[in-house]
């Protein structure tokens, strides 16, 4: 045990984002109500983005952008790669959330119908619906 | 003129978007367009095969970014023959299904087009890239596409199948995105071969294992691996037809080619099969997936269920034969990628022209269809053979080497569960064949002409041409299943 | 030897194929199609027999179509066994067509271009089988012959054929690829090749336990030879019309299983191998049980086509039991008992359903005093069935007596008890029927006194064939030559 505590200090932004991705993938199983299985999906493809966006992190180092690389002084002082935080995944996130919005849109529309359909959300309600008929 | 891998996925994504606008502007012109976007795409995948098979492989630096910065299209023998697969499929499957989309969904015959073609896009992007982020991307496209589509046709059952296919697809997808997480955490590149390179230096790392795993399970769940394919058959079966023709035969089989390529390109066997002791179980889970795939279909009392259910065994032979560790079981695995393809396209394509003229395809709606449909069953009847495994359709011969790998494995329990899943299909299939043929049953002994004379009353000619000919291509594809072995295959795996 | 490459092979497999096309156009015109059946048969036939000389002088004919794997392609092989059977099942097929239009149209039957066009199939079929050059190509025939078959036998469409076609296929289709399929497989994974060899394929890949399993799953996967305890279907397929029953159940598809075990025996695993490891014993034993108790069974019978199915059974166990004696004289005795069987059995069919066109009679019990109303047909049924009891003058005489010279020769005496008995008991159920025909008194009899045989179509195919089964006496010279031939080979000699 005494090992394990400082292993999740040192690494606790994987930590946060399995409890996350946990939470999110209980809601989708246990829930009963469609609209919070979304809320779990939801929240299991954020701790999924933000994974990404923490691995791109890295100490001291600083937002991407090339300092004075337009013609100022220092354009022609050597570029370290440690000094700047690496983009790649965080451009990655932005297809990423793209994906899960569009995903999330045609699933609450998929909702929609649903309800129209059935006037229900709740999965044990709509099973007993559907065997009935 | 070297632009022909662009070409396969530029042509349908452009065509898709132009059938996009035309469905608001004038209706009449999507159907043209989404023909011509799949026609150059089938014409590229054609010259791109013939390209792949005559001076290997093509890398294609998209934008002209170079790997691994850029993304990278490459297309050896192996995509070569499955974009072949995808585009010609789903050009034919856009001819023979211009009736049913009339038929199903005529109010949006705009968007129904433009969907597929989205669908059809992933499918070919998946297939082509050498980019492990942008094979999520697609793998996306080609699953929202068919979330949209489930929901198209049937408006009571529809929604809520597309719903929970959502739920699990999405889990699928996250898993695969979280291993390329990892992947890129360790090799700090996305680009396949790049990032094989790097592995090789460190095998040992759990790091990987962990990245490889998830991607496993990710994939699997998209290809419907028992158990976890409780999504498929709802979602297919109540799928418009045109698109489940369409989404039965490709869908999972381009699943099945991205877990082999991971394992081929990307991990590397020596890695899968030496380093990790995981192949033993898996083949076990594809045994008990082809037992249970076959049980579940005996059970049904629905065609296209039925049929789904098959998909779900079928899924259990090329995993199995990919984790058999050797070279004629991952060889039995591709080849099955083609031959099942084919053959479930065949079926469907035969349930296509079924539902366009009885609407529902129960068992109890299809007496006495030998003699209202007969070329429309024949067609049917050569596809269950094949997937039978009856010689000389091509279904035989992956089996064949499917079941050499499990003996040259010393894997005699798959080797069973396949001869086993041969006997169930036999089963399922003979007994809808006894109700087209028996049924209703006749007063006493079946003399006399007036007898069983049903008047025939086929589907239109375009379908029954499409429809057949897939059929014939089954015994020819089983026919020359030595030579795609030798030309395609083999030297692929090496 | 010389192997000379022909497409005739190929030429003779597909002619009743290409033909189906035209039938299924001209349903509308009966005579039309009849007679396209007919000239697709008699090129089938000249095909054969043009390759009938090759074969006598020790030559045989390849021709490859497809390459599959090494060792294992589509290919064809005409040998002398081969010519042997495509000889006896081209040769009745002709017949046999004329035989189904007395039938067919006699009772007005339905759907009949869907069986004279599956028949085709069928026939396809079998002479493929007969000219396979490897395991792998006669699985691909076998298995097409037993699916052209199912909607031969389920002609009728009622509850009793679909009873009886789930049986047909559970037994075949089952066995075929619960048993031969992963053997068959397992052979190509042990040795890297299927191809019918002279001393068989196998040189030490097999300890004995291996292959006495290996070889039961051939000899029971190829159920259609009716070996005991997978022989059930065949009396269950009786419910198809006859024609189906003559030359599918007593000439092609049977003829298809047995013939496909005599490749195995001497193809696959080679007489010397199982020589070595005693493996013959254990084939006759199987085989002998067969026969005494399917002609046990036999006797109880009192339908005609179901007596005759159960005879059937026990005489393609002789073939199979002259292959297992593994002596020269016993599989020449064997290969021979393919040919006479066939002619013998097929005639003896086509009374029962010339009776049955006439009469409408299907139980023996009904059919006393038959003879004297339809006495060609009795007189045929006689010559058929001496032949099948395996007495002079008819053919069946001279395969059961190399049968017996084999048993001698191996110092079998129990099985030359078996084949005794056999005749014995064959007799003990064929000839009551004769007699019962012919030998009543005028109160005993059910059929007036006066000549009204079946339809002409009828008639003249089953005199034809008992003629043959009795010139087959005296002049058995291409099936014997054949056969020597063939067992010659098999040796290695």
């Amino acid at each position: 045990m005494t090992d394990l505590l400082p292993l999740i200090v040192a690494k606790y932004n994987y930590w946060l984002y399995v409890i996350l991705m946990m939470i999110g993938l209980y809601a989708m199983i246990a829930k009963n109500n469609l609209i919070k299985k979304l809320v779990g999906m939801n929240i299991f493809q954020t701790a999924i983005i933000l994974f990404y966006v923490s691995i791109g992190y890295k100490t001291e180092a600083t937002i991407p952008i090339i300092q004075g690389a337009h013609g100022g002084h220092g354009s022609h002082a050597a570029i370290h790669a440690a000094d700047y935080i690496n983009p790649l995944p965080h451009v990655l996130m932005l297809t990423a959330i793209v994906v899960s919005v569009a995903t999330f849109g045609v699933a609450m529309a998929l909702a929609v119908r649903v309800y129209q359909r059935y006037q229900t959300l709740e999965e044990d309600e709509l099973r007993m619906r559907l065997s009935e008929e | 003129m070297d632009n022909y891998p662009a070409l396969i996925v530029v042509a349908p994504l452009l065509a898709a978007l132009f059938s996009g606008i035309f469905s608001w502007v004038e209706e009449r012109f999507t159907y043209p367009t989404a023909l011509i976007g799949m026609g150059l795409s089938t014409f590229s995948a054609y010259k791109i095969l013939m390209r792949v098979l005559d001076s290997g492989t093509i890398q294609y630096k998209m934008a002209g970014w170079l790997p691994p910065m850029g993304i990278e299209y490459r297309i050896d023998l192996l995509n070569a023959m499955v974009l072949m697969l995808i585009s010609s499929i789903a050009f034919i499957n856009l001819i023979a299904s211009y009736r049913n989309v009339e038929q199903e969904t005529n109010d949006r015959k705009g968007s129904f087009y433009t969907i597929y073609l989205l669908f059809v896009t992933g499918l070919i992007g998946v297939t082509a890239t050498g980019d492990l982020f942008n094979l999520y991307v697609l793998i996306e496209i080609t699953s929202l596409t068919s979330y949209a589509m489930v929901a198209l046709a049937d408006k009571d059952r529809g929604p809520l199948a597309s719903l929970n296919y959502i739920f699990i697809g999405v889990i699928g997808a996250s898993f695969y995105l979280l291993g390329v997480g990892y992947l890129y955490l360790k090799t700090g590149s996305l680009n396949m071969v790049d990032v094989a390179g790097i592995l090789s230096g460190i095998e040992g790392s759990s790091t990987v294992l962990v990245a490889f795993i998830l991607c496993m399970i990710g994939i699997w769940i998209k290809m419907a691996l028992f158990p976890m394919h409780v999504w498929l058959p709802n979602a297919y079966s109540y799928a418009p037809v045109a698109f489940a023709r369409v989404v039965a035969p490709l869908m999972t089989k381009v699943m099945v080619y991205v877990m082999i390529r991971l394992m081929v390109t990307v991990f590397g066997l020596e890695y899968i099969f030496n380093t990790l002791n995981l192949a033993d179980a898996v083949v076990w889970l594809a045994t008990i997936a082809i037992i249970a795939g076959g049980i579940m279909a005996l059970s049904q009392k629905n065609l296209k269920k039925m049929l789904t259910y098959i998909i779900v065994c079928e899924i259990g032979y090329m995993v199995g034969g990919a984790w058999m560790g050797n070279q004629l079981g991952m060889s039995g695995a591709i080849l099955h990628i083609l031959n099942d393809a084919l053959m479930t396209f065949a079926l469907f394509l035969a349930v296509g022209n079924m539902v366009y003229k009885l609407k529902k395809v129960d068992f109890i709606h299809l007496q006495g269809l030998f003699g209202k449909m007969p070329w429309t069953m024949a067609a049917f009847v050569l596809a269950a053979f094949s997937i039978v495994g009856v010689p000389p359709t091509c279904g035989f011969f992956s089996k064949w080497y499917l079941v050499l790998g499990a003996f040259e494995a010393g894997a005699y329990h798959f080797a069973a569960a396949l001869i086993i899943s041969s006997l169930i299909c036999a089963i399922l299939f003979f007994k809808v064949f006894e109700i087209c043929f028996f049924e209703p049953m006749s007063e006493g002994h079946g003399h006399g002409d007036g007898h069983g004379e049903v008047a025939i009353a086929e589907a239109p000619v375009s379908m029954l041409i499409a429809s057949g000919l897939i059929s014939i291509s089954l015994i020819a594809t089983g026919l020359f299943s030595g030579t795609i072995m030798n030309k395609l295959i083999l030297p692929f795996l090496g | 030897m010389e192997t000379i490459t022909s497409i005739k092979p190929l030429l003779a497999v597909l002619v009743s194929l290409l033909v189906i096309p035209i039938l299924v156009s001209s349903s509308a015109k009966p005579n039309v199609r009849e007679s396209w059946t007919f000239i697709a048969g008699t090129i089938k036939l000249l095909l054969v027999l043009s390759m009938l000389p090759i074969v006598l002088k020790g030559d045989q004919i390849v021709l490859t179509l497809f390459k599959l794997a090494p060792g294992a392609d589509i290919a064809f092989r005409v040998d002398a066994l081969g010519m042997l059977f495509a000889l006896v099942a081209s040769s009745l097929y002709i017949i046999t067509s004329m035989y189904s239009i007395g039938y067919m149209r006699g009772l007005n039957e339905h759907g009949q271009t869907r069986f004279v066009s599956f028949f085709a199939l069928a026939i396809s079929a079998t002479i493929g089988a007969a000219f396979s050059a490897n395991l792998i190509t006669l699985y691909l025939f076998y298995e097409i012959l037993s699916l052209a078959t199912y909607p031969l036998v389920t002609h009728h469409q009622d509850e009793k054929s679909r009873i009886s076609g789930r049986r047909y296929l559970t037994f075949i289709l089952g066995t075929s690829i619960g048993l031969v399929l992963p053997a068959m497989i397992y052979c190509y994974h042990a040795t890297g090749t299927l191809e019918f060899a002279a001393g068989g394929i196998f040189t030490d890949q097999l300890s004995k336990p291996a292959a006495t399993v290996l070889l039961l799953m051939f000899v029971l996967g190829f159920a259609k030879a009716g070996i005991m305890p997978v022989h059930s279907w065949l009396p269950a397929a009786m419910v198809a019309p006859t024609p189906v029953s003559a030359l599918l159940h007593a000439v092609a598809v049977v003829k298809v299983g047995a013939f496909s075990i005599v490749r195995v025996i001497s193809g696959i695993f080679g007489v010397e191998f199982l020589t070595s490891f005693n493996l013959g014993s254990v084939v006759a034993l199987l085989a002998s049980i067969t026969i005494i108790v399917s002609s046990c069974i036999a006797l109880t019978q009192d339908e005609f086509k179901r007596r005759l199915a159960y005879s059937t059974i026990g005489q393609l166990s002789y073939i199979i039991l002259g292959l297992a004696l593994l002596s020269p004289k016993g599989m020449t005795g064997g290969m021979l008992h393919i040919a006479m069987h066939a002619f013998g059995k097929i005639t003896l069919f086509f009374c029962a359903g010339a009776i049955f066109v006439a009469t409408g009679k299907k139980y023996l019990s009904q059919m006393v005093g038959i003879g004297k109303r339809m006495p060609f047909t009795m007189g045929a049924f006689f010559v058929g069935s001496l032949s099948i009891i395996g007495l002079p003058p008819t053919g069946g005489f001279i395969s059961k007596w190399y049968l017996v010279l084999g048993t001698l020769e191996g110092d079998q005496l129990i099985l030359l008890f078996v084949l005794l008995s056999s005749s014995l008991l064959n007799a003990a159920y064929f000839m009551p029927i004769f007699y019962r025909a012919f030998f009543c008194s005028q109160e005993e009899s059910m059929f007036e006194d006066k000549i009204k045989e079946a339809p002409m179509m009828c008639v003249v195919p089953l005199v034809i064939t008992a003629a043959i089964s009795f010139v087959l006496f005296i002049v058995p010279q291409p099936f014997l030559d054949l056969a020597q031939l063939a067992v010659k080979g098999f040796i290695g000699g």
